[in-house]
């Protein structure tokens, strides 16, 4: 009955739409714009997309790491794909100096972009990394089917996950990691896109780049140093602190901006991962000569700025008439400049003064931007002075047991939590009493105490569970680090601190 | 400012009153737990007024490699050459140099890791004991160093998501490395996954996204299980673990502890 219903409904909507057309033509008769097709042809969409069984010799779908993008499939006929997919959580820089744990599609984010054809059978194997922490899953935007195969690739750390899809719908598509908190797993990185070419393929560009925005939340301020965990409650708020493209600040600048010639045709595959913000993706300098808007079928022309939806993308085509640097911005400008939302493509070839005078204004944009080599200065800044060789051994074991221990209070860069853990960076307290570590580690602290000019009042539990041994590799690690005074304190140190009585401010009053 | 409010629920007499005492009642390396009314993060429709949590003994630490080893020994069934298939996924024990043997990359004081649930269940067993229930585990996991129930407390949640948001690609510290809990039990946030015994009856949707939704005999008509709560998604993040495995499954940052029934 209700089937009978609603068909009726759409039957009553087709005929008042042939008779609402059919008005509007014999109302402008002799007009040639009226003669103009009123509704380009359908495609049909996925009623249309099916076309028969895969034919010859299985495929391994080509992946490749933002900003590349996989070469043109060629096929004429449907295919057996196979996508092998690894999740790796990893840590990475998102800024000079800055780090971040990543979990990522193929080691990047966003992850490897994925080419097929429409009508190609699918088969899709998720391999999440041994050494993962999390389950992970994946729903493709472009799969036909509840979950967009979610609930199907639901892979525990050590573990593959395997599901097969025909790919109906042409267009450019967003993956995305759909595991609890979705929000979260998003947040960390974990988005790409697949690209489903339509039967006839796309037209022929000199250069195809692959480019995707996505919202990140830190426990630290935009461009703190050391590394950042990361934050719920400003990502819940909506509050990011940086707003990049291709996962970091200057992934797609200096040496590493993207490359094209004057007289090239440049096609950007650009996706929006979110978790939150839409984007107003404009390059500066430039006119989208063609946009495919949302990624679907239909181009739009002549286009200044167009919106990205968060899980949605966008084809944009442009020719280069001029030399220099096009700045890539999401055009909500204060991401742009306060967040990091800044890519350059650069184009090399002749002047046209004809076209434009030739005042570049390309160093404004790039400034102290133009982070060339970020890893470098990551490294540099995680490092710190070494000792004596035996010194530099318990340095490196006090920081594998810190990390097992006191980091997650005290923070693994040492500064603490403000207001419930005191840093131990930089300690006033240490400064005043390196050897104090011993007694604090062995007994707790209990009550107020003033670290760095601010006032801390909590319990720290006596380290009990900590032998000698440890007391002093993490104090030697703590005394050698984050601008502490250094100094080295050894086990028969600690053995004979423990002989002698708990201080007032032991955290038990006393074992 | 949220977290000076934290601070403030740390009151000192509570914590001295905890902390202050003989320490916890440790024999054979469990811990005793009084047990209670526990309001629990899975909000079946049954149980949204909590549960009540008998006494029991939990291990104060998870089990070690070097105490997997005694008893693959004692039992050489569960030996990773001669485990059933079904039983022990091929990853078992692959850390360890031989199938009796640890060697460099499986340290004894380190919590054994890539052991199945049969596998896990067997030890307790042959321990007089069991794995225990997601309640008791979850009801002893709510506590800190000084506090009993330290869930609404923002720096707790952020202390174990700092853990969930690190990489396990180094080697795991040594188990008891972490100062014991309010109940003198150790690491069981901040060092590994751990199996319990009723984890196949946790049912978070492999796509979060279904919930109150999808396939509703999936739950047995008990409701869904919602991520919304800001206070319980760290907890919920281990029942979405939990849900990923199937019983023979093994991985390289999940182990296990026993517990026994008080009576």
């Amino acid at each position: 009955m209700r089937t009978a219903i609603r068909r009726h409904g759409v039957v009553l909507a087709a005929a008042l739409l042939v008779f609402a057309i059919g008005g509007c033509n014999r109302g402008h008769d002799g007009d040639d714009t009226a003669k103009a097709p009123i509704a380009q042809a359908e495609t049909g969409g996925s009623l249309k997309g099916d076309f028969g069984p895969p034919q010859g010799p299985d495929v391994q779908a080509v992946l490749t790491s933002p900003p590349m993008v996989p070469p043109p499939t060629g096929r004429h006929k449907p295919a057996h794909v196979i996508v092998e997919l690894d999740v790796i959580e990893k840590e990475m820089p998102i800024s000079e100096g800055v780090t971040y744990t990543f979990w990522t599609f193929g080691g990047t984010v966003p992850g490897s972009f994925i080419r097929v054809r429409q009508g190609d059978t699918v088969t899709f194997h998720l391999r999440n990394m041994p050494d993962s922490k999390m389950p992970h899953n994946i729903d493709l935007h472009g799969v036909t089917g509840p979950g967009g195969g979610a609930a199907s690739s639901f892979t525990a750390p050590g573990h593959v996950s395997r599901f097969t899809f025909k790919a109906l719908n042409a267009g450019l598509f967003v993956y995305h990691c759909a595991t609890a908190p979705v929000g979260m797993h998003i947040a960390n990185g974990m988005y790409g896109l697949i690209l489903i070419e339509p039967p006839e393929g796309l037209p022929p560009v000199d250069h195809e780049y692959y480019v995707m925005q996505g919202d990140f939340y830190t426990t630290g301020k935009y461009r703190e140093k050391g590394h950042q965990p990361f934050d719920m409650e400003k990502a819940i708020d909506e509050r990011p602190t940086y707003v990049l493209f291709n996962g970091s600040e200057g992934a797609l600048t200096g040496d590493k901006a993207l490359k094209a010639k004057v007289g090239d045709t440049v096609r950007l595959y650009v996706g929006n991962g979110g978790p939150n913000l839409v984007s107003s993706f404009h390059v500066i300098g430039e006119i989208f000569d063609k946009v495919w808007l949302e990624g679907g079928t239909r181009f739009q022309e002549n286009v200044q700025t167009t919106l990205i939806p968060s899980g949605g993308a966008a084809i944009m085509q442009f020719h280069l008439e001029v030399p220099g640097s096009y700045v890539m911005v999401d055009h909500s400008i204060f991401r742009a400049f306060n967040k990091g939302a800044i890519a350059i493509l650069k184009a090399d070839g002749p002047e046209n003064k004809a076209i434009y005078s030739g005042k570049e204004v390309d160093a404004m944009y790039l400034g102290d931007r133009a982070a060339p080599n970020l890893a470098a200065v990551a490294t540099a800044a995680t490092a710190h002075e070494a000792g004596t060789l035996t010194q530099e051994d318990q340095v490196k074991a006090g920081q594998a047991l810190f990390a097992g221990t006191c980091s997650t209070c005290h923070q693994p860069n040492g500064e603490g939590m403000a207001g419930v853990f005191p840093p131990l960076a930089k300690s006033s307290v240490l400064a005043a009493n390196p050897k104090r570590i011993v007694e604090i580690m062995m007994h707790g602290l209990n009550g107020p105490i003033t670290v760095n000019g601010k006032e801390f009042n909590s319990t720290m539990p006596a380290q009990t569970q900590l032998t000698d041994d440890e007391i002093a590799n993490i104090g030697t690690y703590v005394l050698n680090s984050w601008g502490n005074p250094g100094g080295r304190i050894t086990k028969e140190e600690v053995a004979e601190r423990r002989k002698a009585p708990p201080p007032a401010d032991a955290a038990s009053g006393g074992e | 400012m949220r977290r000076n409010a934290a601070l403030l629920s740390l009151l000192l007499p509570v914590a001295a009153a905890l902390a202050g005492g003989a320490g916890p009642a440790t024999k054979g390396g469990y811990v005793s737990l009084p047990g209670g009314h526990f309001r629990t993060a899975l909000k079946y429709e049954d149980r949204k007024n909590g549960v009540a949590v008998a006494p029991f003994a939990l291990m104060q630490k998870p089990v070690t490699n070097a105490e997997f080893l005694a008893f693959v020994q004692a039992h050489p069934q569960w030996r990773r050459d001669r485990v059933a298939s079904v039983l022990a996924e091929p990853a078992y024990l692959s850390h360890w140099s031989r199938p009796d043997a640890l060697g460099p990359r499986a340290l004894p004081q380190q919590p054994v890791t890539q052991v199945s649930w049969f596998a896990a269940k067997a030890y307790c067993q042959a321990q007089h004991a069991r794995l225990p229930s997601w309640d008791e585990w979850e009801y002893a996991a709510a506590a800190d160093e000084t506090r009993r129930d330290a869930r609404k407390d923002p720096a707790w949640r952020e202390r174990i998501l700092g853990w969930y948001s690190r990489p396990s690609s180094g080697p795991l510290p040594r188990a008891g490395l972490q100062a014991p809990n309010a109940y003198g039990v150790q690491d069981l946030h901040g060092l590994v996954w751990e199996w319990t015994g009723d984890f196949s009856s946790l049912l978070v949707d492999g796509d979060n996204r279904n919930q109150g939704d999808g396939d509703k005999s999936k739950f047995c008509g008990a409701g869904a299980l919602s991520m919304d709560d800001r206070e319980n998604y760290a907890v919920l993040m281990r029942v979405a673990m939990l849900s990923s495995l199937q019983a023979a499954d093994t991985t390289a940052n999940l182990g296990f502890r026993c517990a026994k029934d008080l009576q």
